[in-house]
């Protein structure tokens, strides 16, 4: 169990490592830099050397690199060329906007795709195709779709904010209040989405399941069906199930930025969209390690869970 | 059900197809008396309540500060069709603007923007999953042959790929290259970055079914007979494939087209007037489109239906789920 969770750390700071380096290397590699996308064509090259010279632009690509590390290491990211303040300072507080939405969206996923998933699988009837046909229906509007969708209703009709994380009119419902209404749009946006895909997972995997011969057993001896699904049917489903939660991490991810641009939810995608067209060197490497971070604790918190809770898959470590 | 999808998907693809035949108007082409003007209304009824061939009354600004707009019912205007080689266009000269879904910011017909825009995003799409599936095909295949390091590498680098968050590595990739570029060369780059987004995937599940075959006794009888290696692979072994790449296929079109859309929403995309749906999303995204203009949101319709049209077609048993035991 230990080398289990020794490799998975160690697998978390190479990707860690990886990804803020590779950020680095191709916004360097990237056509003009800050200086060329501030300054533009309005300058004589005299200035333009100077301002180059100021940010540390006109040093070779290895040597800004091993400067950028030596000092990452140290947990000193830099100041950012667009905001002038430390990349310490900005990227934290988007982070944890961005955490807010997916591990909310996450949630409000498993609450209503779990339960309807085992409801589609056990019953049939109506109940099941209705379940299936809105589950189809949203698989089909991925968190892009939902958020222009929900954008749009709560335009025009006014029930829900629009867009952003606070309101700006002074005097409005206390904060975590006022938070929690602007959470609405964007986590059913990306959640949703995701409520389908694992209600699909958990219905297919539990069906499969309750096809074996030792479901057919157990009801043979006399055990309540009931029992059946909920004891051995789910603890059977829970490993595929569980496997899925591991890629989300990369999912949630992609689709918060779609949703964080369409609602204007103040998190990490745009903060790092501003730094790639301004080819604000430091800060895009912040944002991407701050990415990274999020990525290796998410599929290490899944592999654990699955570790835990699969007896074959400790096994086999 | 699965018929009502493949219908969605050949309507899609013959409206992008007959882009030039079926538009009102050229995509680029402005109306600036019509801006954010709303759908014009095709009626067949006139004041007196008589029928009369489909017509339609010409949208007047009533306010410019508010963009409304009132149809002036004194002056019909007949639908004509098959003239000027379109199927149809309004008035003798076809010089008022049909409208069917409203204009755009800019005075633009957001119908034919979005048929035309259909040929953008469903043709880089389709380029970009095929490139993917051959991309993912040559990799896969050699390395579940091979087997050993190549199969290891392949596998390492994959499963690190396939952890990183596509959306963000499609941004960096773009943002790498120069933010403003013609739009052919936007669209055969961002058909070699979907395509090395997709493939992956394409090679993992490649690798797998290349290995598991290449034990069975065709491939061993191939082999004896004296086949090369090349031959084995290419004519016994990736045949096998076949039912895996169709599946892929409709998995990445439609992720693909919400790729694009999503790039040009940020501006990372197609560059303006190009007619693709995530730049005419990327146009609409305004408070007040969002209030006042919905008509401009087409495209996520359009969206919408091709990711319906994807799920209801190929939509397997295997996922259905009637359980008779327990009914």
């Amino acid at each position: 169990m230990s080398a289990l969770v020794v490799r998975r750390v160690a697998f978390a700071l190479f990707l860690v490592f990886a990804v803020s380096s590779a950020a680095v290397v191709l916004t360097h590699l990237a056509p003009g830099d800050f200086a060329t996308a501030q300054f533009g064509q309005g300058v004589g090259p005299e200035a333009m050397q100077q301002a180059r010279s100021r940010y540390g632009l006109d040093k070779p690509l290895g040597v800004q690199y091993r400067d950028w590390l030596i000092q990452a290491i140290r947990l000193d990211f830099g100041r950012s060329l667009v905001y002038d303040r430390p990349v310490a300072e900005l990227v934290p507080e988007r982070l944890a906007n961005t955490a807010l939405l997916a591990v909310s969206a996450l949630l409000l996923a498993t609450v209503l795709g779990l339960p309807l998933g085992i409801v589609a699988a056990t019953r049939g009837g109506v109940v099941s195709h209705l379940i299936r046909g809105v589950s189809l229906l949203l698989l089909s509007t991925p968190p892009l779709l939902t958020s222009l969708f929900l954008v749009l209703i709560a335009a025009q009709t006014g029930w829900l904010p629009a867009g952003g994380m606070r309101s700006v009119t002074p005097g409005s419902a206390s904060s975590v209040t006022d938070v929690l209404l602007h959470m609405i749009v964007p986590v059913a946006a990306l959640g949703l989405p995701l409520a389908a895909m694992l209600e699909r997972l958990q219905a297919r995997t539990l069906a499969e399941v309750l096809e074996q011969p030792f479901v057919l057993a157990a009801l043979a001896r006399g055990a309540s069906r009931t029992r059946v699904i909920w004891r051995d049917g789910l603890r059977a489903s829970l490993g595929p199930v569980a496997a899925m939660y591991g890629l989300l991490a990369a999912s949630l991810l992609s689709g918060s930025f779609v949703v964080e641009m369409i609602t204007a939810w103040p998190g990490l995608g745009r903060l790092v969209l501003d730094a790639l067209m301004a080819r604000d060197v430091y800060l895009v490497a912040g944002g991407a390690t701050a990415g990274a971070v999020f990525l290796a604790v998410g599929t290490l918190c899944s592999d654990l869970a699955v570790a835990v809770g699969d007896q074959r898959a400790r096994d086999r470590q | 059900m699965k018929r009502f999808g493949y219908c969605l998907l050949i309507a899609l693809a013959a409206a992008a197809w007959s882009a030039p035949l079926l538009a009102p108007h050229h995509p680029a082409d402005q109306f600036s008396g019509l801006l954010n003007a709303p759908p014009t209304i095709i009626h067949v009824r006139d004041g007196q309540g008589h029928w009369r061939a489909p017509f339609i009354y010409p949208l007047v600004r009533v306010s410019q500060l508010e963009q409304r707009y009132e149809e002036d019912s004194s002056r019909p205007i007949p639908l004509r069709w098959f003239a000027g080689g379109r199927l149809v266009g309004a008035g003798d000269t076809g010089e008022t603007p049909l409208l069917v879904l409203g204009a755009d910011a800019y005075g633009r017909d957001v119908f034919s923007r979005l048929l035309f825009g259909a040929r953008v995003s469903l043709g880089l799409s389709l380029v970009a999953a095929v490139a993917a599936l051959c991309i993912g095909l040559a990799l896969g295949g050699v390395a579940g042959y091979a087997g050993g390091a190549a199969d290891e590498l392949l596998m390492r680098t994959s499963e690190f790929m396939l952890i990183l968050p596509a959306t963000y590595v499609a941004l960096v990739l773009r943002a790498m290259l120069p933010l403003v570029l013609p739009p052919d060369i936007v669209f055969w780059l961002l058909a070699i970055i979907f395509a090395v987004l997709g493939a992956p995937v394409v090679a993992r599940g490649v690798r797998t079914i290349v290995r598991r075959e290449r034990h069975q006794d065709y491939a061993t009888a191939a082999v004896s007979l004296g086949a090369s290696h090349t031959r084995v692979l290419v004519r016994h072994l990736l045949p096998a494939t076949r039912g895996f790449l169709t599946v892929q296929l409709t998995i990445l079109v439609p992720s693909f087209v919400m790729a694009e859309a999503t790039l040009s929403y940020v501006g990372f995309g197609f560059p303006d007037p190009v007619a693709s749906w995530g730049t005419m999303l990327h146009d609409a995204s305004t408070i007040r489109a969002f209030a006042d203009f919905p008509w401009q949101f087409a495209p996520a319709a359009a969206m919408f239906l091709l990711a319906l049209g994807v799920n209801l077609a190929f939509e397997t048993e295997a996922e259905s789920t009637r359980r008779t035991l327990y009914n």
